[in-house]
């Protein structure tokens, strides 16, 4: 399979992605945010981290008004995959592809550390060939990762297995102390109704690399390719 | 024709200086003339009181690659095609008024001297100095500047992976905020910031220009007093967002298209003042600027403060002549703003415009030919007061744990995870070893390299004894480089002093230059770039001589880099000293300066002795005998092998040690030149000891990594009541 790694101004974690899809031997290519592209019906869009337009205004709220968001929102309907980590994430939900908004950490600081995830969810390629007792140690960094929805919405995403990931501690316990921002129910990533599209808040292509000390990030590629199939 | 003090003022300038202006240029200057000379002549453009001292470091080595002074920061050669770059810079004056965006334009102005050169930039550091926090406005201060480098460094993506901080009286309301940055790239990628070809344009890209920082240059050239809180004006506001492009335009621009241009600058201090000119010094030749083609954010601006704005993410890109339109395109698809606003000459003359009026007529060789006043230094009788305090009077300490249990509580040593988690240090995917160990390594995508990066400088030793205090601070640098096996390679100066023009800091800073020159030549380690921030003094009075080192050390496999984290069972040796120490080696050390509220003592080195040292330990990384290498300093030995206990969260079994006479010596003594390594098994034990021996190296066995308790001498603490004080230190003081 393929990736497209979107790049918006003031994206940062776009050569990180394709560095960490390349460790798993995915090719990628970078897109520009004016260069609107269609994607093929099986390319995996990747909107990567980074502080899209500054983030001045509410994060993510300028980028989704980008032309690429558009095709983005067209390849998802067609059922094609769609992953948003950090930025991405904040940008899916401000486009109204996910639900919910990422709010300021509750510490009221930016967040650079490892977290521990617990997979939650069986109804996406994102997720469903990962060990929900294997918990991953993928690393946070943000300030505005508090996800935050209402109780219906939140009642309705746990209900259909929307969850795709909650922080937890080594025992897999629901704490406050492994939640890094404050979400709700230490939720780390949520998916839409179809599990085709996932957002996140952890940078699963920062943990890529004996090397860089960690390799639990390409798990969730490693699931996305098992499901999808490597051709 | 008389100039009024309050104009001479405004730029710093003392009537002498506008004397010799004068007659330099055989007539009165203009508004804008005065502006231009008065903002390069300034302490921070034209190093007046520090120039006269730089030949003495030694700016040589056959991996570097830049003349000192002559680029906007120093390369040096890493082997197989590849660079580095790095230089470190203070923003102290800014922050001490205004502590989020002092610090945020001192991390944007240090990305930009980077990138300038064409690489792009993967590392940022930042050494801090600060009064106690046990004050409200410290805290201030504190708080700020943290939010303000984690704001800049986060929002543009280049991790913020090492530096140090530390407490001291003396920094009270004058904090010290120096920003380093490392960039690599392509040798063939580098680029200059010289202004050659009469008939090039200048094209300025990036922010429109503002009235924010006017008299930026000057501000940091004078002490801070009541009054400095009306000077916020003349600190600048951040836009990290516009520099990110601004960052991956002149990459692109480097890695791509180097031949469409002559040059590349920033501007920084003095803005568009410094960087057309120094531009144009460089290349010999002149410049022609027309203000009015300058894009501005405010209304009715004169040429003077056009020329003189620090608005900040801005760049000044000089094209070849037929590539200009390819240039222009290149910024704008970046979204950024890109304008001609004049063009290179071949008069020799700086040449300012506003539409018809010519505004500024110089000779080029006028603005940057600052006086140069070199400095007179008596020796401050306090230094020989401290040297004189008999030590062995101290009493010995009684309780070794309680002592250790303060000196992992306080804020000098503490955990400094505290503040590095509000940094993002990952971005990249280049870090190695992170934040809290000894230098922070980085992988060099697309070789087999690294580079090892740190910020050092114990001020304690400084104010002791200048000349080897900062020697010092060169070797500590090294040791750190040398404990993750990297070769160290060239150093970056920040050197941060009170008023040269006294007495007792010009001879601190004479003594300090000539110590880092001691250093430097000694372990091979040229200084590439550097930077000097004088004046550091409120009405209280001046700062410790903090003469910041920075120093880059190269790994050319990155596979065989080690941290500080032993693993369980390994053994532990201190190399370099004695377990054993005189009361002397309290001289200085965090302990003792706790312990008696003053400085006292005299700090030494051998610098022989530490070379080889160093060169043992690196020998050994070498032969593949180390499992982990800390080095030995703040908090003496003690703290050098708590540390490495709490990083691996195994404990210590050393209860038997012989620790001589002087308990508190040989537990917090801050003697130099020494290292704690770790070793897997007897054998390669046996293997260390030996090679120690043979290049008659001290080494002895501390103990074994074993159980979760701190079993040192008399010392016995469980690693979860060592970790609570450790990890929290920081934060309780913060607390107030």
């Amino acid at each position: 399979m393929r990736a497209a790694v979107a790049v918006f101004p003031g994206t940062w974690s776009d050569r990180d992605c394709e560095w960490a899809l390349q460790q798993v031997g995915i090719v990628s290519r970078r897109v520009w945010h004016r260069d609107v592209p269609s994607f093929d019906r099986d390319e995996l869009v990747v909107l990567p981290g980074g502080f899209s337009y500054g983030d001045y205004l509410r994060c993510g709220a300028i980028a989704r008004f980008s032309p690429l968001m558009a095709a983005v929102r067209d390849h998802a309907t067609a059922g094609g995959l769609v992953i948003g980590i950090c930025n991405g994430f904040q940008i899916l939900c401000e486009a109204g592809l996910l639900p919910g908004v990422l709010m300021r950490n509750s510490s009221l600081e930016f967040r650079c550390q490892d977290s521990l995830l617990r997979p939650e969810s069986r109804i996406s390629p994102f997720t469903d060939h990962l060990d929900p007792s294997s918990f991953l140690r993928i690393p946070v960094s943000h300030g505005e990762g508090n996800y935050y929805v209402d109780d219906v919405t939140l009642h309705d995403l746990e209900a259909e297995d929307r969850v795709a990931f909650r922080y937890v501690d080594a025992q897999g316990n629901l704490t406050s102390e492994a939640n890094p921002n404050g979400s709700r129910n230490n939720i780390a990533g949520i998916l839409n109704e179809h599990g085709n599209i996932l957002g996140m808040m952890p940078h699963p292509e920062r943990a890529c690399e004996a090397l860089l000390g960690n390799e639990d990030g390409n798990a969730i590629w490693q699931s996305v390719l098992s499901s999808i199939g490597s051709d | 024709m008389t100039v009024e003090d309050r104009e001479l003022d405004q730029v710093a300038m003392t009537r002498a200086e506008y004397e010799r202006l004068v007659k330099m240029i055989g007539r009165v200057p203009t508004e804008v003339e005065l502006g231009i000379v008065g903002a390069l002549w300034s302490e921070h453009c034209g190093y007046k009181h520090s120039r006269s001292l730089f030949h003495h470091f030694p700016t040589e080595g056959v991996d570097v690659l830049t003349k000192v002074g002559e680029e906007n920061a120093g390369a040096v050669d890493l082997g197989d095609g590849w660079c580095a770059v790095f230089k470190m810079e203070s923003h102290n004056h800014p922050s001490a008024i205004e502590p989020y965006q002092g610090a945020a334009t001192g991390v944007g102005g240090i990305l930009r001297d980077i990138f300038a050169m064409g690489m792009r930039p993967i590392a940022l550091l930042d050494s801090l100095r600060f009064g106690p926090l046990t004050d409200a406005t410290n805290r201030y201060l504190f708080n700020g500047v943290v939010a303000g480098i984690g704001g800049y460094g986060n929002c543009i993506g280049v991790p913020t992976v090492g530096g140090e901080v530390q407490f001291d009286e003396s920094y009270s309301g004058n904090p010290l905020v120096n920003a380093m940055c490392v960039g690599v790239g392509r040798t063939e990628h580098l680029l200059s910031a010289s202004a050659g070809g009469p008939g090039n344009p200048l094209v300025l890209v990036g922010a429109d220009t503002g009235r924010d920082g006017i008299h930026g240059a000057t501000f940091a050239s004078v002490e801070l007093d009541e009054s400095a809180d009306e000077r916020r004006p003349a600190v600048q506001v951040v836009n990290p967002f516009l520099e990110k492009l601004l960052l991956e335009a002149c990459v692109e621009l480097a890695e791509g298209h180097g031949d469409w241009i002559v040059g590349l600058q920033d501007l920084g201090a003095a803005g568009l003042t410094s960087s057309t000119v120094e531009a144009a010094a460089r290349a010999g030749t002149g410049v022609e600027i027309d203000v009015a083609l300058v894009p501005r954010r405010e209304r009715q601006m004169t040429a003077y403060e056009v020329m003189l704005s620090e608005s900040q993410e801005r760049m000044l890109v000089i094209p070849k002549r037929e590539h200009l339109d390819d240039v222009l395109q290149l910024f704008r698809r970046w979204e950024i703003r890109a304008d001609v606003i004049g063009a290179v000459t071949g008069d020799g003359m700086v040449t300012v415009r506003d539409g018809d009026e010519i505004v500024a007529h110089l000779p080029v060789d006028v603005p940057t030919d600052p006086p140069m006043y070199p400095p007179k230094g008596i020796r401050p009788t306090e230094i020989d007061h401290w040297q004189a305090e008999n030590l062995e009077d101290v009493p010995d300490l009684l309780d070794p744990e309680a002592a250790l249990l303060r000196l992992l509580a306080d804020t000098n040593i503490a955990s400094r995870r505290f503040i590095y988690r509000q940094y993002d240090h990952q971005v990249l995917n280049n870090t190695v070893i992170k934040p809290g160990g000894d230098a922070a390594v980085l992988r060099v995508k697309g070789s087999r390299k690294g580079v090892a990066v740190t910020t050092d400088c114990n001020a304690r030793f400084v104010g002791l004894e200048p000349r080897v205090g900062a020697a010092i601070a060169v070797a500590e640098a090294a040791r750190n480089v040398v404990a993750t096996g990297a070769r160290p390679v060239a150093v970056t100066d920040c050197l941060n002093f009170g008023n040269p023009e006294k007495v007792s800091v010009a001879y601190q800073l004479e003594q300090a230059v000539l110590g880092i020159a001691d250093a430097c030549r000694a372990l091979g380690t040229p200084v590439v770039s550097g930077n000097a921030s004088l004046y550091n003094e409120t009405p209280d009075g001046q700062i410790l001589p903090t003469p910041g080192i920075g120093m880059l050390g190269v790994i050319d496999d990155i596979q065989q880099v080690i941290g500080a984290k032993p693993k369980a069972g390994d053994l532990l040796f201190v190399v370099g000293a004695t377990l054993e120490q005189d009361v002397s080696s309290l001289a200085g050390s965090q302990y003792l300066t706790s312990k008696l509220g003053r400085l006292a003592g005299r700090p030494v080195l051998d610098l022989e002795h530490e070379v080889a040292v160093q060169r043992f330990v690196l020998d050994m990384h070498k032969r593949g005998l180390l499992s982990a290498a800390h080095d030995c300093s703040d908090g003496g030995l003690a703290i050098a092998v708590s540390e490495m206990c709490l990083a691996s969260h195994i404990g210590i079994e050393a209860g038997d040690i012989d620790l001589g006479t002087r308990m508190d010596a040989a537990l917090f003594g801050e003697s130099q030149s020494r290292f704690v390594l770790a070793v897997h098994s007897e054998s390669e034990a046996l293997q260390l000891e030996a090679q120690a021996d043979t290049v008659d190296i001290p080494i002895t066995l501390v103990g074994t990594m074993t159980g979760s308790r701190i079993r040192l001498g008399d010392i016995d603490v469980h690693l979860d009541e060592a970790e609570l004080v450790y990890s929290s230190g920081l934060e309780k003081a913060l607390a107030g």
